[in-house]
């Protein structure tokens, strides 16, 4: 076996399971008796052997609290929610992935696909941004206007502390 | 008549400007009221995976605009529906998490806003039999395969329970409605792989690939579907996916008011079928201006 592929058991932090089950969306984490049933019905795993739920949800109980935060993995989940409607055990795995990318942003882990969006919500408040031109073809199909409302948004984002310098 | 206020979200009213205009057109025929309100932002979905709370607020602020309207909400997109859904409950149970945002927000939210997709209200609020009383059009050479996406159905307990998850039949019924023939493929209820593009194209467009695999080898004439990121990655990626991985779809993506306004008698440009992007013989000899 590759020595990176080692675990080493006295780097585990065991109350990661505590911190996540504090954490909205990751209250039933202990409840996991690692069937695979999420694995087996995953979209995303079903293509790629990067994304794997049960073993990340494994990986969390075991208390491998740097390898979790810091991996692309819990990135990975496509949130379509098939796995939390098949759990045995309703541990809700996408809400708990989302419990667990709460935590790995707070320690700075924000992958750059977020950063842009984020950016495009505080300018604009929405994904797209609509101006001029896309007014204007909307008005060519007799839609109606649409005014960008970022000042509301950027006033929530800001309220929870993310600021343009912090990121 | 009932009245929504209709809540576009970020990508209908740039990308999916014909999903807009059929169901604008295709409303007021079913005595449905649509109002624009000003100051609708983002639903607060992609906020949520980085600060749940952050995506809340987004979401309130949108509750609140409503509520003062005196209006329920209205979606066309299957992510803004589970936003915005979820939102609407927490905050309507939680009394506590309703004032924080309210003070947050400085604006009162009451808690009052209930969150319909447009396929749901079609459904359970007009009904497949108005519907089918309305269609002036024969459809029925047409084979159409229901894609009915994630947040449209799951998580089930936002929802009511009004269709199954594992076995949905509100958009079979819909499309039946119609006059259409319904197609059924492998894996149905298979996600477009559109919540990780951003982060991972190439396994993001793996997934899509898998189901316009599925409907292709049904021999379906199009897929229909209900969200405008299900359409990002069946359409408007579709020749990306044919070129990475040497496959031929052709496959043209409709969804599902422009569907039900063609059956009603509604002109190919009154439902923007000149903007879906894929083409077929059979639609163009069956709609001109296709």
């Amino acid at each position: 076996m590759e020595e990176e592929e080692i675990i080493d058991v006295s780097t585990f932090e065991p109350g990661f399971r505590d911190e996540i089950a504090a954490e909205p969306g990751g209250e039933y984490i202990r409840r996991c008796y690692s069937c695979g049933t999420c694995t087996a019905g995953c979209p995303v795993g079903g293509v790629t052997a990067k994304y794997n739920p049960r073993r990340i949800v494994h990986m969390a109980l075991l208390g491998m609290r740097e390898q979790v935060l810091t991996s692309d993995f819990v990135w990975l989940c496509s949130v379509c929610y098939t796995c939390y409607e098949r759990c045995p055990q309703d541990v809700r795995i996408p809400e708990l992935m989302n419990a667990v990318r709460n935590i790995a942003v707070r320690e700075g882990h924000v992958p750059q696909t977020f950063r842009v969006q984020l950016e495009q919500l505080r300018e604009h408040g929405r994904l797209y941004e609509i101006g001029n031109y896309d007014n204007e073809r909307r008005a060519e199909y007799g839609l109606p206007p649409i005014r960008e409302e970022a000042e509301a948004v950027r006033r929530i984002l800001e309220r929870r502390g993310w600021k343009e310098e912090q990121e | 008549m009932s009245r929504y206020a209709l809540y576009l979200g970020c990508t209908v009213p740039v990308r999916g400007i014909n999903y807009e205009l059929a169901v604008r057109q295709v409303a007021p025929r079913l005595d449905i009221e649509l109002v624009d309100v000003d100051g609708f932002a983002c639903c607060g979905f992609p906020a949520r995976p980085l600060d749940w709370k952050a995506g809340l607020l987004m979401g309130a602020h949108n509750l609140a605009l409503a509520e003062a309207q005196g209006l329920d909400i209205l979606t066309l997109c299957s992510a803004c529906t589970g936003t915005l859904t979820e939102a609407a409950l927490r905050l309507k149970e939680d009394a506590q998490l309703r004032q924080w945002a309210s003070n947050e927000l400085g604006r009162d939210y009451r808690g009052t806003v209930r969150v319909r997709h447009v396929a749901r209200m079609l459904y359970e609020e007009v009904g497949v039999e108005r519907l089918r009383s309305l269609v002036t059009v024969d459809l029925s050479a047409l084979g159409l395969a229901p894609h009915y996406g994630c947040h449209y159905l799951k998580p089930s307990h936002l929802y009511d329970g009004f269709d199954d998850p594992e076995n949905p039949q509100s958009l079979d019924r819909l499309i039946e409605a119609t006059g259409a023939r319904v197609v059924h493929y492998e894996d149905e209820s298979q996600c477009c792989g559109g919540g990780i593009l951003g982060f991972d194209e190439e396994t993001a467009l793996l997934v899509t690939r898998q189901k316009l695999d599925h409907v292709v080898a049904a021999q379906a004439d199009a897929m229909v579907l209900i969200c405008p990121f299900c359409a990002i990655m069946y359409e408007a990626n579709q020749r990306r996916v044919e070129s990475l991985y040497g496959t031929s779809y052709r496959l043209p993506v409709l969804y599902y008011p422009q569907v039900l306004g063609l059956a009603m008698g509604l002109s190919a440009d009154q439902v923007g079928l000149k903007l879906n992007r894929v083409k077929s013989r059979k639609l163009a000899e069956l709609f001109q201006g296709a």
